[in-house]
């Protein structure tokens, strides 16, 4: 079948009924880097580009009190990096957003687009998931919400259906008394994707965890929550032996490959200790 | 494969073409208008030697289908002297006179990148030049003069506009 071309939509409903027409031989692009990436790699092109560059009202971050904040599916990670509210109000998302890619590379990627990838080293999902995000998708019957932590199926593999849209990240306001980073580890200082990535949410009481949340990156099919690791935590004080326990745990919840970035063996140790190093500091009082 | 007809604006001229869908936009660049000044390195999105100035700010030709460049402001390096004297930019002068190149095929991608920064953020600590380049890969290691070179532009050009 002869290729059909490509098309950049004026909205988001031209762009769902494309979508719909054409069925999986479609394929939406919106930065572009991991499609075209793919396609360098040997991966068939779509028969279909739609790129949503055109549509107004994808590219936004709006920020209330009440509901927190709403990143807009098609806002570069050049604009979450550079966002004041985002760095003052969420650091983990801009200083995880920093960790992606180059300079230029973060002015076409999109947030959408590092999750709709579904790479399982995405540096956006693991921090999404500890702050609790919800995606908004757009398909042709309606709208649906989903939190981050369900989206992921398989590498490159995601729970969108084939007529829909990822139109929005919402993220909640951080619980009062909390923390959250995410370390990332890479061959060297430069860009690079994760060998391993960790994220950590801790709510704490006074000395003890009242609530955690523990979400990997590149260390299985999908980012991944660890949940056991999580439970060894709650309502306890962190010490050395606690924090290994839970390191233990989530390598356990983990299971790791060899790939061109490291060997399976170096992903273990570094699970343990970057889970360590990150309850380590959601948990300790900043002086 | 099936081409589309499409117009690109590279440096101020309407391109009228008619391309592969997945051509990407230095192939194009480079292929079909012949602008060889923007070189291709890694052609992977990891080297920054094909940066391109899209609407004034840089974007990796090798990362983007030339058919998402329609519609918009494509500058590349052969755009960024005097169109009509051929006077060199000052970012360009500057790298001439201060050998901010060796072989050259990173040349066009670091003075883009850096020519962006400077319109963005005319006075740029040395740091901030380091980190806007940081994903400009120099294989020479040329990185000290280039880092020096970028921050006597962005001085030449303040000094030039203040007069």
């Amino acid at each position: 079948m002869a290729q059909l071309g490509h098309f950049a939509p004026q909205s988001l409903k031209e762009a769902v009924s494309l979508l719909r027409e054409h069925g999986g031989k479609a394929e939406v692009i919106a930065g572009g880097t991991d499609l075209l990436m793919r396609m360098k790699k040997g991966e068939t092109p779509p028969d279909l580009f739609i790129n949503i560059g055109e549509i107004k009202g994808l590219d936004y971050i709006q920020y209330d009190d009440k509901d927190g904040l709403r990143i807009g599916a098609r806002t570069s990670i050049f604009s979450i990096v550079n966002s004041s509210l985002i760095k003052e109000k969420f650091g983990v998302i801009a200083h995880a957003a920093a960790t992606l890619g180059t300079p230029t590379i973060r002015r076409q990627a999109t947030i959408g687009g590092n999750l709709c990838n579904a790479a399982p080293s995405a540096d956006m999902a693991p921090p999404l998931i500890v702050l609790g995000a919800q995606l908004k998708i757009k398909g042709s019957n309606g709208q649906k919400g989903m939190p981050v932590e369900d989206f992921f199926t398989g590498p490159g593999q995601t729970r969108l259906n084939r007529n829909e849209i990822l139109t929005e990240i919402q993220i909640p306001n951080p619980m009062p008394n909390s923390n959250a980073v995410y370390l990332k580890q890479t061959r060297s200082r430069g860009a690079d994707l994760a060998i391993v990535g960790v994220a950590t949410m801790a709510v704490m009481d006074g000395e003890v965890i009242k609530d955690v949340k523990i979400s990997l990156g590149a260390v299985a099919p999908t980012p991944i929550r660890a949940r056991k690791a999580e439970e060894i935590l709650k309502g306890k004080r962190p010490d050395d032996n606690l924090l290994d326990a839970c390191g233990e745990s989530a390598l356990l919840e983990s299971s790791p490959i060899d790939d061109v970035r490291s060997s399976a063996a170096y992903r273990k140790k570094l699970i343990k200790i970057l889970v360590k190093r990150a309850i380590k500091k959601v948990t300790e009082s900043e002086e | 494969m099936s081409k589309q007809e499409i117009v690109l604006n590279v440096n101020g001229i309407d391109y009228e073409l008619k391309v592969n869908v997945t051509a990407t936009l230095v192939d194009v660049l480079r292929e079909e208008i012949g602008l060889t000044g923007t070189k291709v390195m890694c052609n992977e999105g990891a080297c920054g030697t094909c940066t391109v100035l899209i609407n004034g700010t840089p974007a990796l030709s090798c990362m983007m289908l030339a058919v998402d460049g329609e519609g918009k402001e494509i500058q590349t390096i052969e755009g960024l002297a005097d169109q009509e004297t051929g006077e060199l930019h000052p970012i360009q002068k500057t790298f001439v006179e201060r050998s901010g190149m060796q072989c050259g095929v990173c040349t066009p991608g670091m003075i883009l990148t850096a020519k962006a920064l400077i319109d963005e953020n005319p006075e740029p600590s040395e740091g901030e030049v380091r980190e806007a380049l940081s994903g400009n890969l120099c294989r020479c290691g040329n990185y000290q003069r280039i880092t020096e070179c970028v921050l006597t532009s962005a001085e030449n050009l303040k000094n030039r506009s203040t007069k």
